[in-house]
């Protein structure tokens, strides 16, 4: 096969030339090669206006929130809430108290699987998620599970890797007691439709808790129009930092919910004999928070606003729809997940090479994937392969890094003939 | 291709990732362990026959990257007929070898030095280890499968 044609009748809708210019770490070199940062799903790059308010946070308004009546702390408390406030804006949150501070997607749904399930659950209730669901959205269910006596039903996906309506209808039952589902697929790109999800769960009165660790950056949310009961996601993956994180929850699911962890800031009043919890979101934010997170968070929620997430989508159907043609033309290649509804991902396999000595042979021409299981072992398994390599696409990707992957996955199949 | 490659996929890595020696259920086995690397996904069993304190048979059974299918055959090639005791210094010294970037030639380890490349490659240790660590296993007892991860 002849690369030659790569780059043909290619025009780029939307230019990243601009949001290129906004992330320091594009200018890298790697192995004397440009950067190109394909590995999007794991964590996105940070735009320089996050890192400036980062150090901004540190160099003017830094101090504990809640707590002091000096003029730094109540910059600081205020620094933290606007970003709250940010956040809810962001995802079309009724009120700021909805927006519960956590670490990331994987502490989000533990909260709610220690907090809002546990108690919930008796021998013999079910909770339902997809066959396509990352560890973070199993794990803590089976913990909740082992705890009560409660099982997991999976919602089975196609051979294309899309999500199943009528299977998911046939599991929701009257022992159904939560669905717990993915937005956006971390190792498919498979989209769910989130929306109709919810609706059925509601007919049945069962309440949905939505894993957008993926959809945060890819998809605009709204979780009004969604109607999810709760909504989790990372900071690091929407273009800002690591350690900090966002669980939604309709205010009335959280003021119904014990506290997760104990200590301070969550409290109304302790003694020795009791302890009064504080309101929603505070009952959920023991200790100390990662308040320049928050902030930084704020900063790149603003970021992907001015953007435009109608930008951001339309940009990454091209990567998506150039990388697949592109990389369809390798001999031996397999795309695995052609959902139709699918988003900024694409996962393959190459005949007779291993993903692993392909993310190896790519990194040496400067192309960061990822390759493995995903944190989706249950997809693998599906699909009955040991991994995949994965491209993953953002805002500052470009046709040309796709060329360096395709051209780096062609060298590797050559090398393996 | 970079010269660090060039140096970790060397024409005899190769021959073995695509014909590995030794890839079989033997008929006889004294000893075996599986092993796991949870960061790839990748398992491997490794199956040794020993008598009077020597390796008579090797195999291995599993599917991995390159580098990992690749160790498995050449580590069961070298095995074959060693001395347990002998074969043990050859796991510490290959250990040695794609660990330490200062490590000097290893000519004890004959074939196996075609691995040595893979000391550019800290992600890939794991990936030539594994079979070496569930040869250890093999040898030592211990029912659990081990893990690339476990206490390293
Ligand atoms: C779909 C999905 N859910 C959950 C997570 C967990 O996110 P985090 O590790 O940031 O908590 C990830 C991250 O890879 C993900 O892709």
């Amino acid at each position: 096969m002849s690369l030659a044609l790569v780059g043909a009748g290619r025009e780029a809708a939307v230019s990243p030339k601009l949001w290129r210019d906004d992330f320091p770490i594009l200018g890298e070199r790697v192995h004397g090669k440009p950067l190109a940062y394909l590995d999007n799903a794991a964590t996105t790059q940070k735009p320089q206006a996050v890192i400036d308010a980062l150090a901004g946070y540190y160099a003017h308004d830094n101090a504990n929130v809640h707590r002091g009546v000096h003029t730094l702390s109540q910059r600081a408390t205020d620094a933290y809430e606007a970003a709250r406030a940010k956040v809810r804006g962001f995802i079309n949150a009724r009120q700021a108290e909805e927006i519960v501070f956590v670490r990331g997607a994987t502490e989000a749904i533990n909260l709610v699987a220690a907090s809002f399930a546990r108690p919930r659950l008796a021998p013999g209730d079910e909770i339902v998620l997809s066959a396509m669901e990352h560890h973070s959205n199993i794990v803590p269910w089976q913990l909740a599970c082992a705890a009560t006596g409660a099982v997991l039903k999976v919602v089975p996906i196609g051979d294309d890797g899309a999500f199943l309506p009528e299977a998911y209808e046939a599991l929701l039952g009257p022992r159904t007691k939560l669905v717990a589902m993915t937005h956006l697929s971390n190792a498919l790109g498979t989209v769910t439709p989130a929306r109709w999800i919810v609706e059925r769960a509601h007919a049945a009165g069962v309440p949905v808790l939505l894993d957008g660790a993926q959809a945060i950056s890819h998809l605009a949310v709204d979780v009004g129009a969604l109607g999810c009961d709760f909504y989790a996601f990372s900071g690091h993956k929407v273009f800002g930092p690591t350690g900090i994180g966002v669980l939604y929850g309709k205010a009335e699911r959280l003021r119904s919910m014990v506290p997760y962890q104990g200590g301070g800031d969550m409290i109304r009043t302790v003694t020795f004999e009791e302890s009064r919890f504080a309101d929603i979101p505070y009952r959920f934010e023991a200790g100390t928070p990662n308040i320049a997170g928050a902030v930084g968070l704020g900063a790149a929620l603003d970021y992907v606003s001015a953007v435009g997430m109608g930008a951001i989508a339309a940009h990454e159907r091209e990567l998506v729809a150039y990388a697949t043609r592109e990389l369809e033309r390798i001999p031996g290649l397999r795309i695995v997940g052609t959902a139709k509804e699918k988003a900024s991902i694409v996962s393959f396999t190459l005949e007779g090479v291993h993903p692993h000595d392909i993310g190896t042979i790519v990194d040496h021409a400067g192309v960061a994937i990822r390759a493995g299981h995903h944190c989706a072992m249950p997809v693998m398994q599906r699909f009955g392969i040991p991994g995949t390599a994965r491209a993953s696409f953002a805002l500052y990707n470009t046709l040309d890094e796709v060329d360096a992957l395709v051209a780096g996955v062609d060298e590797a199949r050559r090398m393996f003939r | 291709m970079t010269a660090a490659l060039r140096e970790l996929y060397q024409d005899v890595v190769f021959d073995h990732a695509r014909t590995p020696r030794n890839r079989r259920r033997p008929a006889r086995s004294s000893h075996q362990a599986q092993g796991h690397n949870p960061l790839c996904g990748d398992k491997v069993t490794v199956h040794l026959d020993v008598a009077d304190g020597v390796i008579r048979d090797a195999a291995f059974e599993g599917e991995g990257c390159a580098i990992a299918t690749a160790s498995a055959s050449l580590m069961t090639e070298a095995l074959k007929g060693k001395p347990v005791e002998e074969a043990e210094r050859l796991l510490e010294g290959f250990h040695h070898m794609v660990t330490d970037p200062q490590a000097a030639a290893h000519p004890e380890l004959g074939k196996l030095e075609v691995l040595a490349g893979v000391r550019e490659f800290p992600v890939r240790v794991k990936c030539a280890t594994l079979a070496w660590h569930t040869f250890h296993a093999a040898l030592h007892g211990g029912h659990a499968p081990v893990s690339t991860e476990d206490g390293q």
